[in-house]
């Protein structure tokens, strides 16, 4: 059957009104907390899963889609009107968009940004949808050597390819794999670093350690800036609609930021952000009024905000066809999928192809309800941002302890909560990126798996590791990726990468 | 500005040996449960302790990195933090781990709210505290009540919803 036929049934299946409903309900809570400030898509995400906890797989995964959808969209809201980024893919957003909000133009800016991202999010899921049953294929002939590779090529470029230091990046990451060896090891059953503690015979939970760095860490951050003087919130006056003008010098914006970001995302090689700044780059050069840029450029808008969420759904080609997560946001979805004993990768597309079709489809379904829900709505999610700071933090704290206790209501969990956030504090204090311990915590456990699945095949030898092409080149890859940075920081060039840096997601 | 503002490193450096000083008694608790653990890798040669050992020997390698980088001033100092709000956030997060337990989770979610949102700038903490019970209480009755999500009860559920 070809993909279109597969992607038709999984439309069929989506178009179910209680799915319907699933999704509609995940891009409703997914806008509304991803518009909150301070929350980005990872927090959005890694705080809305136990809401899922109750339904089954196909509805939870849906809902899950959805909300994962909405952060993004959410996100782009909080940016414009409040010019605090959620997350480091909305940086750009804000550096027009506010500027453009500023001006009177805060609808038109909305309305580009929401009309953007359907744009790129219609784009970028036909392209996961042609683009996974290649890699699919792809990926079968992969063996244990070539998933540790690769795993090893997404320790890199998520730790220390981007940000400013290599040291700080390296360092979170294996503060991540220590956080994953504890538990008990797959392989052998031995148990390891429990210090006696039942609970943590069952490993470190995903979501425990990303709720802990991202809430309770940003928290705290905020929390020690001492409270200031409240961030201003820019009222949206005039028509939200775009005039002609802003749609002629919008669309072409639209699909290029599509096409930047989509490929960024599905390489397994970091975050959001990359794309963002190369639209940006882009829609300088291209523009006819390059003078406008910095003074809220409406192409600024459209392109940045379109390759946000292409990359994004990019980023849904390795998690659903390799199992890999690129992104600490990627890394909470995979932990979503596992709560089901479902393990993303090419076995899933063969052992149940209509969840992996429907949940393509209902992703269609979430961007298409977004738009409707974005444009008429915009006032209300306004008003969300207008919640008083503590009454805001207060809640965040209470939902974001909420999971934890509704997934495992153990004091345990609860101290782990709170020394991880505590962790997650002195990290951000101190410039460690966050994202490298999540994905480290996850993916550590599948790398130490294949690392050992491929030296039992080869009796012991460890230079099957480098010896199939694709493993070989993964690594040499790899190695590329975390040298070459090195030696631009060392001459002083490592400004570009401090940009890119992935901080929130 | 509320809080007393914590005394800025004077010394970027001294936070630098602190962290290496963290990630070597990280890296080192590794490398002995890597070391004690029974060694049988079987067919490949790596047991359940291998690993382990590995991240823990580099996380050792980053600590002496991390001197290195004291040593040089490459640190990132940190911004100026006022502690109070940050204590009264750590605190209500306390309460809510006592409280959990014994009072259940409307009172130990509705003392974690007032706390957080006192130290950040709610002036009545009993108002805070309040609103902190009634919120509590009504995410109780949605995620217990409608998402059969199991939240610990206390006194206050029992009461009201019969527990």
């Amino acid at each position: 059957m070809g993909t279109f036929d597969l992607l038709l049934q999984g439309l069929a299946a989506a178009l179910d009104p209680m799915l319907l409903l699933y999704a509609l309900i995940g891009v409703t809570l997914g806008t509304a907390v991803g518009v909150l400030p301070g929350i980005g898509p990872a927090l959005t995400v890694a705080l809305l899963l136990p809401v899922t906890y109750g339904l089954d797989p196909a509805g939870s995964l849906i809902m899950f889609a959805g909300i994962y959808y909405g952060g993004m969209y959410g996100g782009s809201t909080t940016s414009i009107l409040l010019n605090t980024p959620g997350e480091s893919a909305s940086v750009i957003t804000a550096l027009e968009g506010n500027r453009m909000a500023r001006a009177g133009r805060g609808g038109p800016a909305l309305a580009t940004a929401a009309i953007g991202s359907f744009v790129a999010g219609l784009i970028a899921t036909l392209g996961l949808a042609f683009l996974a049953p290649w890699v699919v294929k792809f990926a079968l002939v992969f063996g244990p050597r070539d998933y540790f590779a690769l795993m090893v090529l997404a320790f890199i470029t998520v730790s220390s390819a981007f940000g400013d230091s290599t040291l700080r990046g390296l360092t979170s990451l294996f503060v991540g794999l220590a956080l994953a060896c504890v538990g008990i090891d797959q392989l052998t059953g031995q148990a390891r670093l429990h210090f006696g503690v039942p609970q943590l015979l069952d490993g470190i939970e995903v979501t425990t350690l990303a709720v802990a760095m991202f809430a309770v860490g940003e928290a705290l951050f905020v929390a020690g800036r001492g409270n200031g003087a409240p961030d201003e919130v820019i009222a949206v006056r005039g028509s939200v609609w775009m005039t002609r003008a802003d749609w002629a010098r919008s669309w072409r914006p639209w699909l290029r930021g599509s096409f930047i970001g989509f490929p960024i995302g599905a390489l397994p090689a970091g975050g959001a952000e990359i794309g963002t700044f190369l639209s940006y780059a882009a829609e300088k050069r291209l523009a006819r009024h390059p003078e406008e840029f910095g003074q809220g450029a409406i192409e600024g808008v459209a392109g940045p905000e379109a390759a946000n969420n292409a990359s994004a759904a990019g980023t849904l080609v390795p998690l659903l066809t390799l199992g890999l997560p690129s992104t600490a946001t990627a890394a909470i979805m995979l932990a979503g999928f596992q709560q089901f004993g479902l393990q993303p990768g090419p076995l899933l597309f063969a052992t149940n192809p209509q969840l992996v079709w429907s949940l393509i489809a209902s992703l269609l379904v979430a961007n298409a309800m977004l738009l409707v829900l974005n444009l008429p709505l915009v006032g209300l999610w306004v008003r969300l941002l207008t919640i008083p700071r503590p009454w805001l933090y207060a809640g965040i704290l209470l939902f974001a302890t909420l999971g934890t206790i509704g997934a495992n209501p153990s004091p345990v969990e609860l101290a782990m909560l709170l020394a991880f956030g505590v962790m997650g504090y002195g990290m951000r204090l101190y410039g460690y990126p966050i994202a490298p311990v999540v994905v480290g915590l996850i993916l550590g456990p599948m790398a130490e798996q294949q690392l050992r699945r491929a030296l039992s095949i080869a009796q012991g030898d460890v230079t099957t590791l480098v010896s199939s092409p694709v493993s070989a080149g993964l690594l040499a890859v790899a190695a590329l990726a975390l040298v070459v940075p090195m030696i631009l920081r060392s001459r002083g060039r490592g400004r570009v990468l401090a940009q890119v840096a992935s901080d929130a997601d | 500005m509320t809080g007393l503002p914590i005394e800025p490193q004077r010394r970027p450096d001294g936070a630098a040996f602190v962290i290496a000083a963290l990630l070597a008694a990280l890296g080192a608790l590794l490398v002995v449960e890597g070391i004690s653990l029974p060694d049988r890798g079987g067919y490949s040669g790596v047991g359940p302790g291998k690993v382990p050992l590995a991240v823990g020997l580099c996380l050792l390698g980053l600590a002496g990195w991390t001197v290195l980088a004291g040593l040089r001033g490459e640190t990132e100092v940190p911004p100026r933090q006022a502690a109070r709000p940050v204590l009264w956030v750590l605190g209500g997060l306390v309460a809510q781990l006592a409280l959990l337990h014994t009072g259940g989770f409307t009172l130990a979610s509705g003392a974690l709210f007032g706390c957080v949102a006192h130290g950040f700038g709610a002036r009545r903490l009993p108002v805070a505290l309040g609103v902190g019970l009634v919120l509590a209480g009504a995410v109780y009755a949605v995620f217990d009540g409608l998402l059969r999500l199991t939240l610990p009860a206390g006194p206050v559920e029992r009461l009201i919803f019969g527990g």
